[in-house]
């Protein structure tokens, strides 16, 4: 992402930005609401095109939404089936939907429909669908945003876990300090709007980090210091 | 174990109830027919007693009448139907789409919607003369512009998460059409489609009444005329009875598995 700048008529939402994502990072975007995380989630998928500037990507794109991203008149093995439609073979697909399925531990609910699961197992299915096939870049919109604080914390395990067994470059905007510092290689801090990166943080802690780890303890503090929220 | 034997006995109990108190009010209905017929508050001819009606019915039965008029009708009806719902359905499909063409045809589909297809009865007749013709372009006429505007509506708002979904997994073309578009809007099609055949099934007896030498209308029309009313409200009965018994089936399509988020959601 190189200089890019972008409006909605006179508002500017972003300005001069640059961003690169290495291969197999996990970059975490947090800021203030409205600030333009998910014109940036919109702008990498291809979803909108900038005002200014350039956007390159290497490699199949997909997104997690917040909720509702999964189709309601599939079934979870058809809805994870969709990631593996460019994978010819019949007994490929198969065996790959066996593991995914093993993967996010939801065994025996092959054929329920999404409004038969919890928030919790369709955020499983989305998460598995996005892994499915041939996929490089994942874009994630406050995927756990709307679930319950302890199926959240779960959700994190998860896709730690997840994320070593299939590695992929990961772009994760979420407004949630501690998920930021729990999760990412890099974390940016972005202003108020126009959005620009006002901070940037490594976090070298292995992961899983335990979310009263002194690793992400010191990130959450320096976010919020960020932010204006702590002293 | 005990909350799960409450909960079967309230099944049963309300499966009871489900079927005795339609029932009860059925009943109550023929007894003040009776009683108004009995007391004769209105002359027989113009009221027939349930008694006249039944015996109208075996008679109607055995002399094969009814039967090839409900043959009749039916056919029309579904001839009618089928056609105005597969073009009613693709150009809603098409329309839900396309913004500029929507803007276009929009005035123009709700005013046909608006006019009550019986408007059209001397047109029926001019043009297509007596038969099953004239009654199933009126069945059209009915159905086809309800059809297409829920259908472009269903579809105009699909939620856009659904399409960004569909990009990522490269739908495009026919397929974006039958494998996200199309199921997106089932559930509410299978609605609109129970909606359309009652107002088909409302037609057809006025249709009938002018454009056919046979059919459950004609044989109203008929028996009015031979201000035979013991055989009209027999054909009267009929014809509620196969509407209702048709909406049920169509209700089964709402159970289809992949339809069921529509209606639990």
């Amino acid at each position: 992402m190189q200089k890019v700048s972008h409006s909605y008529g006179t508002v500017a939402v972003l300005n001069d930005m640059n961003l690169e994502v290495k291969q197999g990072e996990v970059v975490v975007l947090v800021g203030p609401s409205g600030c333009g995380k998910t014109t940036i989630l919109n702008l990498l998928s291809g979803y909108i095109t900038p005002v200014e500037g350039t956007i390159q990507r290497n490699g199949i794109i997909r997104t997690v939404y917040q909720q509702d991203g999964l189709f309601p008149w599939l079934t979870v093995s058809e809805n994870i089936l969709m990631g593996l439609r460019k994978t010819a073979e019949d007994n490929q697909q198969k065996k790959e939907l066996g593991e995914l399925i093993e993967l996010i531990h939801l065994e025996g609910f092959e054929d329920h429909y999404p409004h038969q699961l919890s928030g919790g197992m369709r955020q499983r299915v989305e998460l598995a669908r996005v892994l499915s096939g041939e996929s490089d870049i994942l874009l994630m919109d406050e995927p756990f945003s709307a679930l319950d604080y302890q199926t959240r914390l779960r959700m994190r395990q998860e896709l730690v876990r997840l994320l070593k067994q299939r590695p992929r470059t990961v772009v994760f905007v979420t407004h949630d300090i501690e998920e930021a510092a729990q999760l990412a290689d890099r974390v940016l801090v972005l202003s108020n709007r126009p959005a620009t990166v006002c901070r940037e943080l490594q976090i070298e802690a292995p992961k899983p980090r335990d979310l009263t780890s002194n690793a992400v303890i010191e990130a959450m503090k320096a976010v919020l210091q960020e932010l204006g929220l702590q002293t | 174990m005990q909350k799960n034997k409450n909960i079967n006995a309230a099944a049963v109990r309300s499966a009871g109830t489900g079927f005795l108190l339609p029932v009860m009010v059925l009943a109550g209905v023929l007894f003040l027919w009776w009683m108004i017929s009995y007391t004769n508050f209105f002359p027989a001819y113009a009221l027939p007693s349930p008694l006249a009606v039944l015996t109208a019915f075996k008679e109607e039965l055995l002399s094969g009448r009814l039967l090839s008029d409900i043959v009749a009708s039916l056919w029309r009806v579904a001839v009618g139907f089928v056609i105005s719902s597969a073009l009613g359905i693709s150009i809603g499909l098409w329309l839900g789409q396309h913004l500029y063409a929507r803007q276009a045809f929009l005035p123009m589909l709700n005013f046909f919607r608006f006019l009550s297809p019986l408007a059209w009865i001397p047109f029926a007749i001019l043009w297509f003369h007596i038969g099953d013709k004239p009654a199933i372009f009126l069945i059209f006429m009915a159905v086809f512009f309800p059809l297409v505007l829920a259908t472009m509506a269903a579809v105009a708002t699909i939620p856009s998460i659904y399409f960004r979904v569909a990009k990522d997994y490269h739908y495009s073309g026919i397929e974006l059409l039958t494998k996200v578009t199309f199921p997106s809007v089932l559930p509410q099609l299978i609605t609109a489609l129970r909606v359309s055949y009652g107002i088909a099934w409302v037609v057809i007896v006025a249709a009938e009444m002018v454009g056919c030498q046979d059919g459950l209308g004609y044989g109203i029309w008929e028996a009015r005329n031979g201000l035979r009313l013991d055989s009209a409200v027999c054909y009267m009965i009929v014809i509620g009875l196969l509407g209702m018994g048709i909406d049920r089936l169509l209700s089964q399509l709402t159970k289809l598995p992949n339809v069921r988020w529509g209606y639990e959601r």
